[in-house]
């Protein structure tokens, strides 16, 4: 293939510089910035939990100390939530894609989104400087008053560090909302956006007003801990509980965060690969916004055993039986999508199909965790550690490949080895379940997590875990090689590959510095595949007025 | 038990047994949806493949009335489920009234027991079978939390306050003890074992033990000696309230209120005396906040509920 | 098109200011989450040691707190008449009044910062470990008190100090903006100003005005 320069015409030929990407505005290149970032984050977790399940292979703490492996746990659920999972898709695919989807030129503030990208790199750099200084022992959820009073480690950077990464969160999400409110392409109604769009509006949502709260608990921990306010000491008359309501009242909508734009991308995949309209439209939709909502409701779930009233536990389980409703329509609304399809099984698809297969399957063991007498057995066990690895690597990380790939010619103009992307999702879906089937088995058994050494009894399951930990991370380590060959190597992307619906697919690819070389107009509804008997049709872009 | 691989966790209390019911029962609806979703997707995935002959012709076709049907029942299911585990929670608010009362003390990293006849022990616990347990707990520094999975029982062990669990073992053995809320360098070694043995053996057990005090003599004897007996006491000048029978009455208070005076009462009133005045006294009692640690806590509070349990002929948490 | 717009992604100025209007309104429903939590966290402490709250809180001055009060309202004034002035292109009016914003603002760190000192002196201050001396009732719940009062009036004062430093910034690049920016950039700063004192409004009467 010929490497010569891509076409002037393309967003990624203007300039090639350090200060032409370090100092751009446009949305495209932002995206890059965060992809760039986020990958590195992304290994060095999964760095972290690969050294884990290794000194997991054997029930005594033989490879690495005890406060060692504290340290790793802690940095890797630090990392992976705030620096890889809540970013993930909303800063890189979501800024990529938000402006061309909508058919606007860029985000509504250009230069706020450049912002955010330093922000968020100043916070995750100074948390991971503490490292350096001796590392955070607290966990990712900071509970007082471990944290405050007796943590060892530098957790005042850490939390200062996600503090400062909260903003970043906080211009992400404002910047989204008045994009989608202000720039959508004339005729593109909110009931024609893709369902992409409207996972990102709920996620910006959520963002926007739960990010403070978390500030807040997190300024009144350093508070604490620096200036001694005694908020959550019981010895100066605060309580240690009020963080964990504040903590979650974050952290339990921020598992949204984390999911919805998931959801998002399989609900474009799906329907693309299958060439039939995403089933349901309007259901998928609104149960986005229902989540979001919802989101901020069960927040006690995560307290059944702390020492809060039963009423309240009471209370909250009912609500997290309840959330789980829209979650249940949204797999429902998937699975029938594919009913009289013309299925195809790219690369994509295959990261889709897995999704859908582990995000029901760990959708259905947050049930366990909702029904009470059962979360008292299972609580802070490997349960809960398998549940929402179920959701967040098995639905959102997989989520996030499936549209990486799917974007992949859009973005670098290129497309990926499809060989190598098929064997590559497929070997991380048979390591993700050997990884984490057995934490389930190992959970009910009533191995505690964040245990560094544990009974012998339950080696059988952890080496089970510990080999499937391997082939994960041979999973995820295959396309950081094929797709960073494809960079160079890979044959050129026509505009549209794979006839999908959306504005993004109408420009070039890679697109113009300004996406559209003609603004475009909407008139159709989204998913507006070709129905039977005109699936060889060459699909055509609506562009023009019907 | 295959090839020694653990598959369920032993069940050895009165509750393990309807914990896994609903656990089981939970499972098979799981298990059956998440199949059936399973095999819905791999079904439309193969008929549907690109190429096959099946027949796309139509709209897809929407049954209503199917489709309100199964969400209803599966919503149904989940409220039943719910209801079932909330029921299943709420015995953990009702212990029985005749129960042994243990004191159960987390620290980093380590378990501390008081039985009712003063014997100690470090990371181990001996309970009779058939008897109810309650352990209440307190901790001296971070959050703990009281784990045996082989009872199906956890209860976190929160600085400042006390909190309870309970439990009947029902088979004698030796159980795994853990400490399940993370609680810094040592968390995975703060655990043991519980021992569950038959009463006769409990008892002769009790007996093999040091000639440790009783919890509410050492207790008894704190009283003493940090001259709470001064005005507290029957002869005393200073008028202060008689604490005979204190547990477990409403007290009223000098602002028109009246609490009951539980372990959180008692224990506010030794930390923090001038929060909640009994009506009728002068606030003249000083704190002992930082001169009594978490495990003097626990005897002067099994002296001041002894009181009651003497007097009264209703025998309270403790004997 | 765009000549007159900051970001390219929009094509008439009027959408554009909307647009920024519409992002502050976020941002404040944001910021109100923040104070909210915090909020929340004294109303439930408020409930729960009610008698130690009020006892604690006769040990603030009422006096000054008042006279806060009426300067932060004062500096909301003024910033709505630099927005007032601006719209009809007074902008000699409108900056004095700007500068006015700012100078009020510093007025009140000035009387805050007085406040605290007392505070201190007093030693009812339970920060840095200076020893907490306090003769009233329940003096651990009165330690709560002033730990979360002295959380939320900081908190407050750090959004006064980030609103101080903008509007400094705005008047240093006030001779380089056109005219259309600079009313862009007063109605964004005004509405975060009354924000701000909005949450002093709630603060004052919670904090020194429970049981008076």
């Amino acid at each position: 293939m010929n490497t010569e320069a891509l076409s002037s015409s393309s967003y990624l030929g203007e300039g090639a510089g350090p200060a032409a990407w370090l100092l751009t505005t446009d949305h495209k290149r932002v995206a890059w910035l965060y992809l760039i970032s986020l990958t590195a984050f992304f290994f060095l977790g999964g760095a972290m939990a690969v050294l884990m399940r290794i000194e997991l292979a054997t029930p005594a703490g033989d490879l690495v100390s005890d406060d060692v492996y504290n340290r790793l746990f802690s940095l890797h659920g630090i990392i992976m939530v705030w620096f890889f999972l809540v970013p993930s898709i909303p800063a890189t695919l979501g800024n990529f894609l938000l402006p061309l989807m909508i058919g606007a030129r860029d985000l509504a503030f250009p230069r706020l989104n450049l912002a955010s990208w330093y922000v968020f790199m100043l916070g995750s750099l100074f948390a991971l400087a503490s490292v350096v200084f001796g590392g955070v022992d607290t966990g990712w959820t900071f509970y007082t008053p471990l944290s405050t009073l007796y943590a060892n480690g530098f957790v005042s950077m850490a939390a200062l560090g996600v503090f400062t990464v909260g903003f970043s969160t906080i211009m992400t999400g404002i910047n989204f909302i008045v994009t989608i409110h202000t720039l959508r392409a004339p005729g593109l109604t909110w009931f024609r956006l893709p369902i992409f769009v409207w996972t990102m509006y709920a996620t910006a949502l959520v963002m926007v007003l739960a990010t403070p709260v978390l500030a807040a608990s997190l300024i009144l921990i350093v508070l604490e801990r620096m200036f001694g306010i005694g908020i959550f000491n019981p010895a100066l008359g605060g309580d240690p509980l009020l963080f964990q309501h504040l903590f979650w009242f974050y952290s339990h909508p921020a598992v949204y965060i984390m999911i919805l734009p998931g959801m998002g991308v399989v609900s474009e995949v799906l329907p693309c690969f299958s060439r039939r309209p995403l089933f349901g439209y309007k259901a998928v939709a609104l149960s986005s916004m229902a989540i979001a909502v919802f989101g901020f409701l069960v927040w006690g779930h995560h307290m059944f055993v702390s020492g809060q009233s039963a009423y309240a536990g009471v209370l909250f389980s009912f609500l997290s039986f309840c959330v789980a409703i829209p979650s249940a329509i949204k797999v429902f609304n998937w699975s029938l999508t594919l009913r009289k399809g013309e299925i195809t099984f790219e690369t994509p698809m295959l990261y889709a199909l897995f999704f859908l297969a582990l995000f029901t399957f760990g959708g259905l063991a947050g049930l366990f965790l909702a029904a009470l007498a059962i979360d008292v057995h299972v609580h802070d066990t490997y349960f809960v550690v398998a549940h929402f690895h179920y959701i967040m690597v098995g639905g959102m990380v997989t989520a996030y490949m499936a549209g990486l790939h799917f974007w992949w010619p859009k973005m670098t103009g290129r497309m990926y080895p499809e060989t190598w992307g098929r064997i590559a999702a497929t070997v991380t879906f048979l390591g993700f379940n050997l990884t984490f089937f057995p934490q389930f088995v190992l959970g009910f058994l009533g191995m505690p997590r964040r245990y560094h050494t544990y009974p012998p009894e339950f080696q059988f399951w952890h080496i089970l875990s510990s080999a499937g930990a391997v082939v994960l991370a041979i999973g995820y380590l295959m396309p950081l090689f094929y797709l960073g060959w494809s960079l160079f190597r890979g044959a050129r992307a026509p505009a549209n590959p794979w006839r999908a619906t959306g504005l993004e697919w109408q420009t070039a690819s890679p697109p113009p510095p300004h996406n559209f070389d003609a603004m475009p107009k909407v008139s159709r509804p989204a998913y507006d595949y070709a129905m039977k008997g005109l699936q060889h049709e060459k699909f055509s872009p609506h562009k023009d007025e019907a | 038990m295959s090839f020694g691989i653990p598959f369920t966790p032993p069940e050895a209390s009165s509750i393990a047994g309807s914990v896994d019911l609903l656990f089981y029962t939970l499972l098979a609806f799981t298990a059956l949806l998440g199949v059936f979703l399973t095999s819905l997707v791999i079904f439309y995935a193969v008929k549907y493949r690109a190429g096959s002959s099946a027949d796309r012709t139509g709209e897809r076709a929407r049954s209503l009335p199917l489709e309100v049907t199964w969400t209803v029942a599966s919503l149904l299911i989940a409220f039943v489920i719910f209801g079932w585990g909330a029921a299943l929670f709420m015995r953990r608010e009702h212990p029985p009234l005749e129960a042994l009362e243990i004191a159960g003390l987390g620290k980093q990293w380590m378990w501390e027991f008081r039985h009712p006849g003063g014997q100690r022990e470090i990371n181990e616990l001996h309970v009779p079978v058939g008897k109810a347990v309650i352990v209440s707990l307190a901790s001296q520094d971070v959050i703990h939390s009281f784990f045996v999975p082989a009872f199906r029982v956890k209860q976190d062990a929160v600085p400042g306050r006390t909190t309870h669990v309970w439990f009947i073992a029902s088979e004698p053995g030796r159980y795994r003890l853990f400490c399940a809320q993370y609680c810094g360098t040592q968390h995975s070694e703060m655990g043991g074992f519980v021992t569950a043995m038959p009463p006769e053996a409990y008892a002769a057990w009790l007996g093999n033990q040091g000639q440790g005090e009783t919890l509410v003599a050492d207790g008894e004897k704190l009283f003493g000696a940090l001259g709470c007996s001064g005005c507290h006491g029957n002869s005393s000048k200073v008028r202060a309230p008689d604490l005979t029978g204190i547990f477990g009455r409403p007290v009223a208070l000098d602002n028109q209120q009246t609490v009951i005076a539980d372990d959180r009462y008692l224990r506010d009133s030794i930390l923090n005396p001038k929060k909640e005045i009994a009506a009728g006294y002068e606030p003249v009692m000083p704190s002992f906040d930082g001169l009594v640690d978490e495990g003097e806590m626990q005897m002067l509070l099994a002296y001041l509920k002894s009181l009651s349990a003497r007097d009264t002929t209703k025998s309270e948490a403790i004997h | 098109m765009g000549a007159s717009t900051e970001s390219v992604a929009f094509d008439k100025p009027a959408r554009e200011q909307a647009a920024d209007t519409f992002a502050m309104w976020i941002f404040i429903g944001s910021e109100a989450m923040l104070f909210g939590a915090i909020l929340l966290v004294f109303l439930i402490a408020r409930i729960s040691y009610g008698p130690a709250f009020a006892a604690a809180s006769h040990h603030l001055s009422l006096p000054l707190g008042t006279l806060n009060t009426v300067v932060l309202i004062t500096s909301s004034f003024s910033m709505a008449l630099a927005h007032l002035f601006g719209n009809r292109g007074r902008w000699r009016a409108s900056t004095w009044s700007l500068a006015a914003t700012a100078l009020l603002g510093l007025v009140f760190l000035g009387i805050k910062a007085a406040e605290y000192t007392m505070e201190f002196r007093e030693g009812i201050a339970p920060v840095l470990g200076v020893p907490f001396t306090y003769d009233g009732p329940d003096p651990v719940h009165a330690e709560f008190f002033f730990g979360l009062y002295f959380a939320m009036a900081s908190l407050h004062a750090v959004h006064l100090i980030g609103g101080i430093v903008v509007i400094a910034g705005m008047l240093v690049m006030w001779s380089s903006a056109t005219q259309s920016s600079r009313l862009r950039r007063v109605r964004a700063i005004g509405l975060y100003w009354h924000f701000v004192d909005i949450v002093w409004v709630f603060l004052f009467p919670i904090l020194y005005l429970i049981n008076r």
